[in-house]
């Protein structure tokens, strides 16, 4: 199976190389959520430092719509899931490789992010563990989230509007607890952090499970 | 001689549609078995049905001794299908794309770089991304993906289509070889011609069973 989520995750990685479509769109798309959302919200430094925690989250989320969207998309060319499933890469394999794959490029827009807060909305990192861990654990879960409904979504005609559709709820919880880890760890609000990094380890083992069991018949299905 | 294939009165389903409905076929072993029809009589479904990819609805098969019935997914890494789509990605280069393929099936690079070079797809074409490339071209990079399996049974659903008359005369000795070297090939094709001299015997499939064929002036037991 690792083998397999290797071969995956540096095909779709290469892909990302070739297009450079978070490069060129999704990174841009995440800083103009930071700067439209400061416009639309207030000019209040206070406001802003008070709302970043869960700004970052949603900049991210709608983020990983668009880069799950385009990593399924990819699969859908040219009876491309067909070539999947005659290919004998296990589908555990296939699933693991392009969540990592899409970990790895959520990393970059977080980190973008991370730039974004603190330029934008004037909040310091004031517990740099804990937004680390927060930030990695809850990126994985959107990316496995983003994975299994992308393949879920695969043979739909309205892939496009169904995936959102399908994530958003998902996910919920991940921006409910990355928000009040993320508030902790950029000094918004008081207490530990680590219960909610917990959950969000919690929901991130329950989605990757979930998504090395249902690929295959995932796949089987577009 | 052994049988490769062994249809008893095969049933699939699309959706509520049969596809099949009680198809028998025998393919011995090297045999070089052609299906022609008319447009939606079943063909394709009759090879994406060897490829171990649509459960068998009634009836019972075999192929390559897996039980078509319980087991097909186990196919999928010993047969090789040739269909209208090529199983590959747009924006990575075609050597991308051959690694890749090459990667999922176990082969090395090497592996994929000399069955590039033996459907003489262009050296200069190696770095070109496919969406790039004509249907022809795109056809010859699909063609030595199949190569670079080394299939023991090879499936071709209108082989021919798509390619200029140098790539069916390429088409036409890669089948003659791997005929040669023991494998067992079932194609469709319209191009009857062609297919005929291919062939060691035809069989027709119309409206989802399959009879003897007449075609070459030849009289076969399906």
């Amino acid at each position: 199976m690792l083998r397999d989520a290797r071969i995956v995750a540096r095909k779709d990685l290469q892909l990302e190389w070739r297009s450079r479509i978070a490069t060129n769109q999704i990174l841009p798309f995440a800083v103009l959520v930071l700067v439209v959302f400061a416009f639309a919200v207030d000019a209040d430094a206070a406001v802003l430092r008070r709302i970043a925690p869960g700004l970052f989250w949603v900049a991210l989320l709608l983020s990983t719509l668009l880069a799950a969207g385009r990593s399924a998309a990819l699969e859908a060319a040219d009876g491309l899931p067909q070539g999947l499933r005659l290919s004998g890469l296990e589908p555990s394999g296939v699933f693991l490789g392009k969540a990592t794959a899409l970990v790895l490029q959520l990393l970059v827009v977080a980190a973008i992010l991370t730039v974004g807060i603190v330029v934008f909305y004037d909040v310091g990192v004031e517990d740099v563990p804990l937004y680390v861990i927060t930030v990695l654990t809850g990126t994985v879960t959107l990316a496995a989230v983003g994975t299994i409904y992308g393949a879920l979504s695969l043979g739909s005609r309205v892939r496009e509007t169904l995936l959102p559709l399908l994530v958003i709820p998902a996910v919920a919880p991940v921006l409910l607890a990355g928000a009040r880890a993320n508030e902790r760890a950029l000094g918004q609000a008081t207490g530990s952090g680590w219960s909610w990094v917990g959950l969000l380890a919690l929901i991130a083992v329950v989605y990757v499970v979930a998504g090395l069991a249902s690929y295959g018949p995932l796949l089987e299905e577009t | 001689m052994s049988s490769v294939v062994e249809l008893r009165g095969a049933v699939v389903l699309l959706g509520r549609f049969p596809a099949l409905s009680g198809a028998d076929l025998r393919v011995d072993e090297g045999e070089v078995v052609l299906t022609h029809g008319p447009n939606g009589a079943g063909k394709t479904t009759l090879l994406t049905l060897l490829a171990g990819l649509h459960p068998l609805a009634g009836g019972a098969g075999t192929v390559l001794g897996v039980d078509l019935a319980t087991e097909r997914r186990a196919l999928r890494t010993v047969v090789g299908l040739l269909g209208h789509r090529t199983h590959l990605y747009d924006d990575l280069t075609v050597l991308d794309n051959a690694r890749f393929w090459a990667a999922a099936v176990g082969a090395e690079e090497l592996d994929a770089r000399r069955a590039l070079e033996r459907v003489e797809v262009e050296p200069r074409l190696a770095d070109v991304a496919v969406e790039r490339l004509s249907a022809g071209q795109r056809r010859r990079v699909a063609l030595a993906m199949l190569v670079v399996r080394r299939p023991r049974l090879w499936l071709l659903d209108e082989p021919h289509a798509g390619l200029d008359e140098s790539g069916r005369d390429l088409l036409d000795v890669l089948v003659r070889e791997a005929a040669g070297a023991g494998a067992t090939v079932v194609l469709s094709s319209h191009e009857l011609d062609r297919a005929v001299a291919l062939a060691d015997r035809a069989v027709l499939v119309n409206g989802g069973t399959i009879s003897p064929s007449t075609v070459g002036g030849r009289l076969d037991v399906a």
